[in-house]
């Protein structure tokens, strides 16, 4: 980011070549450098998870496996206690998005008619929990009441309405005109009808964002699963890989027989990486894909909220 | 105007014959703020209690202040707590605050677009990753004999064949990997307001400012931070007002019994009193403490912001 002294000669250069002056260059390197440091630790991990047993230990691997091979993610596949989890997560993600939605949209949704009577009670309400909760325990206690605690749905319910998504939505309802609504009114078309044929297709684009919002924060969840499930059958991913990474009950990481903990021993070192790629490769293959729509989901909501 | 039209037309008066539909669809969703956001304020009456899990809330012994002068008196652990909580939530401030707002500037100023969205994608990856998952890899690289951070050092003799740095093992070590980790994960994410912000600021300015023979430092730095002064403004707020808060994932994760006394944090503390140690209506009481405590730094942030003739976050 050096700057040139006059303005002449960098006006000369811009005309010559207007991307590639030399503090541009600089800049663009700068910024790679620190891009990179984002996607070179994932490399490290994979390289690990791909390496021998004595080449991890001996400190060989850094950027690429040594002595290849495919052993760890081989255990980890043929391990039923992982692959239950990883459909009951897949499973919970699911229901608690859908859920979300739905919650969202329907509070969403009437807030933005000014009509409305005791809609800033209903605003304020939803405002308030952004400020203050009850505390983790009181929260606990209150799950525990309702008979949840060990069930899935301690996991899928208590975050189902996330009031910044929902402040988020409420945002791109009231940039749709009233116009659209007013001329639905008079067809004889009801709010339910309005809501419905009207103001969902026009926000495809952002029920999209707030979808990918909800499913990636349950996927990567992982405190709630802490407090809320002791019944190993019900170990979500996160946790699952938690006590993979501390090596907690690591007969309980990868569950077989004695013939496959022969197996296990020999990949004892990259079945923890091995792990970690496994639970991060689902946001891997889609985050290409959808981070735009995260981005102007952010904007949105920090304009507005 | 016209809304109020459509009353007349479909039922005369009657705002609840007009609008139950708009009344029904709110049911759910109040019905979940109730059960799940506002039945727990009122549970937050055990931390005054001698609260037992078979007698609930409602059936628990009223014993006023006891808690409180309990966690004050007899866990000296929760002093340390509170100090690691305010002090790694300060390095993270200080270290992480400034990170969005360079690169954000640094970001905006790279006229090659393919260039800007590559990195864009490569910056925001570690947003998306559980704490689990990014304390799961620094666990991998900064491993003592194993890690590749050490094994580089060595190769390059910065530190004897033998000799391992303790970035998770030590005290400051920990702390600082502990902040920049934090800092790695969430600067990224951090640029995305201050890059909307920039765009909204008026592009005849840094003409006038060209033309006045600014150079580009000097555009940055009278038109560009001015121009997101109020973002930075809120967003300081808000760190602020979340200086007593602290994830659980990450200390959790990130922690170890070696470094127990520097990473043992008020998440973590009131976890394991609860689940652990199943002290409760104490676990109860802290977290009430955090939560006013909570409320009166973003409050007091905000009150000082107005004051300094900012606009506030309310």
């Amino acid at each position: 980011m050096s700057v040139s002294p006059g303005t002449l000669p960098a006006v000369k250069r811009r005309r010559k070549n207007p991307k590639w002056s030399v503090p541009q260059l600089v800049l663009i390197f700068v910024v790679l450098l620190i891009s990179l440091t984002c996607v070179v630790p994932f490399l490290n991990v994979i390289a690990l998870s791909l390496s021998s047993k004595s080449a991890i230990l001996g400190g060989a691997v850094s950027f690429w496996p040594v002595e290849f091979n495919t052993k760890a993610y081989e255990v980890l596949f043929n391990d039923p206690s992982m692959r239950r989890s990883l459909w009951l997560t897949v499973e919970i993600t699911l229901i608690y998005t859908a859920i979300a939605m739905v919650l969202t949209v329907l509070m969403a949704y009437p807030l933005t008619k000014r009509r409305l009577r005791g809609r800033k009670f209903f605003n304020f309400m939803a405002l308030f929990t952004m400020y203050f909760s009850g505390g983790t325990i009181p929260i606990y206690i209150n799950i525990m009441e309702l008979g949840l605690l060990d069930t899935k749905w301690a996991l899928i319910l208590p975050g189902a309405l996330s009031t910044y998504n929902m402040i988020i939505m409420k945002s791109f309802f009231a940039s749709i005109p009233e116009s659209l609504e007013e001329a639905a009114t008079i067809d004889g078309a009801n709010d339910f009808q309005i809501l419905v044929r009207i103001y969902l297709p026009l926000s495809l684009a952002s029920l999209a964002t707030l979808t990918l919002f909800y499913a990636v924060g349950k996927w990567n969840s992982f405190q709630d699963a802490q407090y809320y499930i002791t019944d190993r059958n019900l170990y979500p991913l996160q946790l699952k890989l938690y006590n993979a990474i501390k090596r907690i009950d690591s007969a309980d990481v990868v569950s077989m027989d004695e013939g496959a903990t022969a197996v296990a021993n020999q990949v004892s070192e990259s079945l923890q990486p091995a792990t970690i790629i496994f639970a991060t490769l689902p946001i891997l293959v889609v985050y290409p894909f959808v981070q735009r729509y995260f981005v102007s989901g952010v904007t949105i909501g920090a304009v507005k909220g | 105007m016209s809304t109020r039209e459509i009353p007349r037309r479909k039922t005369g008066k009657g705002w609840f014959r007009r609008d139950w539909r708009l009344y029904a669809m709110l049911l759910l969703p109040i019905a979940f703020y109730l059960i799940f956001c506002y039945k727990p304020m009122i549970g937050i009456v055990m931390a005054f209690e001698k609260f037992s899990k078979s007698k609930g809330i409602f059936g628990s012994k009223w014993v006023g202040l006891d808690n409180f002068k309990f966690i004050i008196n007899k866990m000296p652990d929760l002093g340390t707590a509170l100090k690691n909580t305010l002090l790694l939530n300060f390095m993270g401030l200080i270290a992480g605050f400034p990170m969005p707002i360079i690169l954000a500037i640094m970001l905006n100023e790279i006229r090659c677009t393919g260039i800007k969205k590559v990195s864009q994608t490569m910056l925001y990856l570690p947003h998306f990753l559980s704490w689990i998952i990014i304390g799961g890899m620094v666990l991998q690289i900064f491993a003592p004999t194993t890690g590749v951070i050490n094994a580089t050092l060595r190769k390059w003799r910065w530190i004897g064949p033998e000799e391992n740095v303790p970035f998770l093992t030590e005290g400051w070590p920990w702390r600082i990997v502990y902040t920049l980790v934090g800092v790695w994960q969430s600067m990224g994410w951090g640029t995305i307001l201050y890059l909307s912000a920039i765009t909204g600021i008026n592009m005849e300015l840094f003409e006038a400012a060209r033309i006045d023979g600014a150079n580009k430092m000097q555009q940055i730095w009278h038109v560009t931070l001015p121009g997101i002064r109020g973002t930075i403004v809120v967003l300081l707020i808000l760190n602020v007002g979340q200086m007593m808060n602290i994830s659980f994932d990450k200390p959790f994760v990130l922690g170890n019994s070696r470094v127990e006394e520097y990473c043992d944090v008020l998440s973590t503390f009131v976890y394991r009193a609860a689940i652990k140690n199943h002290e409760w209506a104490r676990a109860g009481a802290i977290g009430l403490f955090q939560s006013v405590v909570g409320l009166i730094l973003i409050s007091t942030a905000n009150f000082v912001t107005k004051r300094l003739g900012e606009d506030g976050i309310w």
